[in-house]
């Protein structure tokens, strides 16, 4: 008999109940919580008259709401307002546990979670929000799921799910210097499409991931979604542990040392077998622009913007001439001539303090071009702002130009003050290049922080190395 | 929820593939904190040539006369054609509200994503899977014949187009009695709450620093 996937260990760990049809009743031991798809969810619970089965596995902040500047004034969208008064109000009334936005520990939900222990491995994780799958990188089964399922998690501290297929994304080999977490995933869409990964959970593996730190790793897990899969995760070693030990909400003492030992065999067993295996060549992948208005239309720094004409599906022809037309970008453009509006560095694919690190690196001593309009740093949570500001990082962007905001989702998907006008381009850490996504109109580039940094100071996308010395 | 049963109606073809949610129903709209009232925004930068913003009053928008939802008879359509990955993007199930608030009780498409499939089958919407030739049949069938109509059975588990042609579909068969049913999916499980409990008080044993 084969060994064991990540994937069954943790799902084998969280079976209640199996319906002879494969239908799983698994437990759910943490759910993060945030105000957009949650009030729904606490109305229905409330009109049916039930109450949350496990309060103590929910965390709830605001984040996609909040604005990230001049926040002593409160939210000045009145919708935007009651919706984030709406989840303070549910949570309170129930005893929820709750970071409101004057807390030093708000931030994106993604990025708190693990910074607050408040995600482990080996826990099965859920959140009304489909980049659930970040917490996957600490060796959890962690995934996005719809408001009626929230109102489920809350009322049975349980889902009905199928077991999906499981996939090994292994990308083996060094990477070349300057190329990140964010690269690799991008890479890793471009060759499975947005659809590749649809029906599995994957697992990412390979000497190139494990030589990722646990927050290049939550890069990379955050997009599993972007490929099509709701899970993405990777195997616990000594470097997941070292990330736990210390978190706040993470057990102490002789509790955290039983729950290592556990932890530890949360990886795949050497003769698991996978549904489906892609293997990359870590050497080959370069740092990724996106070119079009789906996150696998990427090309790299050195590629060129594709042509509809030279593509043989008529299909996938046309969504990428609507593509490139929406994008005002012309067919074998290189994409460092491409020149950005707008700079976002921030989400919660990259705003944590190495993503903060990298951008800081490139920017120091430089200056915004005059091109940009704008070039923003919004942190994904009020410590990793704190944390920066100690490492003098927020006077490395205040003293080049760019602005030093609050934490939050921001221009990722623009549902607070900031986002993109009509036909602006940014150069953005986000995950999302939809139409609109930003700001109906925008037109959305995703790249890694450094090469967002890099496009900020020479104005059009270029490599960091090959920027002039500072 | 609204069972699923039979649905004859108009089918809007929505010639496009990676629909994604913000594409459904974009962002200023998820600051509702209600279920309802979706409909009218469904697909709004596509449908309408201003910008739109929540509370606006939707008679003094300009429409958009090239989006297909816009024209008639489509505007009276109950099941949506698409291409393959429908719902991909986002997990907001608001985008399941506004397709239902719309009038919709169907979509077909080659294949949709994972989260959207799990919400539309929570919220009446049917969700079909039919092969994309399968497809591409319905698509011109309906270029050829606007206003044909389509009828989706759940019972039967087929699709017939205008031309009779009957295509089948598969669903799981725990999906597809809660739909036929419209169950409420909280009271079914909370009956193996005892199992529920039972697992907490394992977990408490094997695994005690998960209980917090």
């Amino acid at each position: 008999m084969a060994g064991k996937t990540l994937y069954d260990k943790l799902w084998e760990a969280h079976v209640v109940r199996e319906e002879p049809d494969g239908s799983t009743l698994l437990y759910i031991d943490r759910h993060l919580v945030h105000e957009v798809t949650s009030p729904q969810a606490f109305e229905g619970l409330r009109l049916a008259g039930r109450k949350p089965w496990r309060g103590d596995s929910v965390l709830a902040v605001p984040d996609h709401n909040v604005p990230t500047e001049n926040r002593d004034q409160g939210i000045a969208d009145p919708v935007s307002r009651i919706q984030v008064e709406t989840l303070e109000a549910n949570v309170t009334s129930l005893g929820l546990k709750f970071f409101p936005m004057a807390d030093v520990r708000q931030g994106i939900v993604h990025v708190i979670g693990p910074e607050q222990g408040a995600t482990l491995p080996g826990m099965t994780v859920v959140c009304g929000d489909s980049h659930t799958s970040t917490h996957g990188a600490l060796g959890a089964l962690a995934f996005g799921i719809g408001t009626s399922e929230v109102e489920h998690v809350l009322a049975t501290q349980c889902l009905w799910q199928k077991k999906t297929k499981a996939m090994q994304v292994r990308v083996e080999g060094e990477l070349r210097p300057g190329v990140t977490a964010k690269d690799v995933v991008l890479a890793i869409i471009g060759r499975i499409g947005t659809a590749g990964g649809t029906g599995y959970a994957i697992e990412f593996a390979g000497s190139a991931i494990r030589s990722l730190s646990v927050e290049g790793r939550m890069s990379v897990c955050n997009m599993s979604i972007e490929a099509g899969a709701r899970a993405g995760m990777v195997a616990v070693d000594e470097e997941t542990i070292e990330y736990v030990r210390g978190k706040p909400q993470a057990p102490t003492g002789e509790m955290f040392e039983r729950a290592a030992e556990y932890w530890r065999r949360l990886v795949s067993d050497p003769d698991a077998e996978f549904d489906a295996v892609v293997e990359l060549d870590a050497a080959a992948i370069a740092p990724q622009v996106s070119w079009g208005t789906s996150p696998e239309m990427v090309a790299p720094i050195d590629g060129r913007v594709p042509d509809p004409a030279a593509e043989s599906d008529p299909v996938r022809a046309e969504g990428m001439q609507r593509a490139l037309e929406y994008m005002g970008l012309k067919p074998n453009t290189p994409m460092t001539e491409i020149r950005p509006d707008k700079v976002f560095i921030g989400s919660c694919t990259n705003s944590r303090i190495e993503d903060l690190r990298a951008a800081a690196e490139v920017v120091k001593g430089r200056k915004k071009a005059d091109n940009i309009t704008l070039a923003m740093v919004v942190p994904g949570s009020g410590l990793v702002k704190q944390q920066a500001e100690q490492e003098g990082l927020d006077r490395i962007f205040l003293d080049a130009g760019f602005e030093w905001r609050e934490p939050g989702c921001s221009m990722c998907l623009a549902m607070n003050a900031d986002r993109l006008e009509p036909g602006e381009r940014c150069a953005s850490t986000s995950n999302r290049n939809f139409e609109g996504r930003q700001g109906q109109g925008g037109r959305t580039h995703l790249v890694s922080p450094s090469l967002a940094a890099a496009a900020a100071v020479a104005g059009h996308f270029i490599e960091p190395s090959a920027l002039k010395e500072a | 929820m609204q069972a699923f049963t039979v649905e004859k109606g108009i089918v809007a073809p929505l010639d496009r593939s990676n629909v994604d949610t913000d594409a459904i129903i974009p962002k200023q709209y998820l600051k509702s904190v209600k279920r309802t009232g979706f409909g009218p925004n469904a697909f709004d930068d596509w449908r309408y040539l201003d910008p739109g913003e929540p509370g606006m009053d939707g008679s003094k928008r300009r429409p958009n006369p090239d989006f297909v939802l816009n024209q008639a008879p489509f505007d009276e359509a109950t099941i949506l054609l698409a291409r393959k990955n429908f719902g991909c993007g986002s997990s907001r199930e608001h985008a399941v509200w506004a397709l239902t608030d719309f009038g919709f009780r169907a979509v077909i498409a080659p294949s949709f994503a994972d989260i959207f499939f799990s919400n539309s089958c929570k919220n009446g919407l049917l969700p079909v899977v039919l092969a994309e030739d399968e497809v591409q049949s319905l698509f011109d069938q309906v270029e050829a014949n606007p206003g044909a109509q389509v009828e989706v059975n759940l019972e039967a588990l087929t699709v017939t187009a205008p031309d009779a042609t009957v295509f089948r579909f598969t669903l799981d068969e725990d999906r597809r009695h809660r739909l036929l049913n419209g169950l409420d999916d909280i009271a079914l499980t909370l009956q193996f709450a005892e199992d529920i409990r039972a697992y907490e008080e394992r977990q408490r044993q094997e695994r005690p620093w998960m209980a917090s």
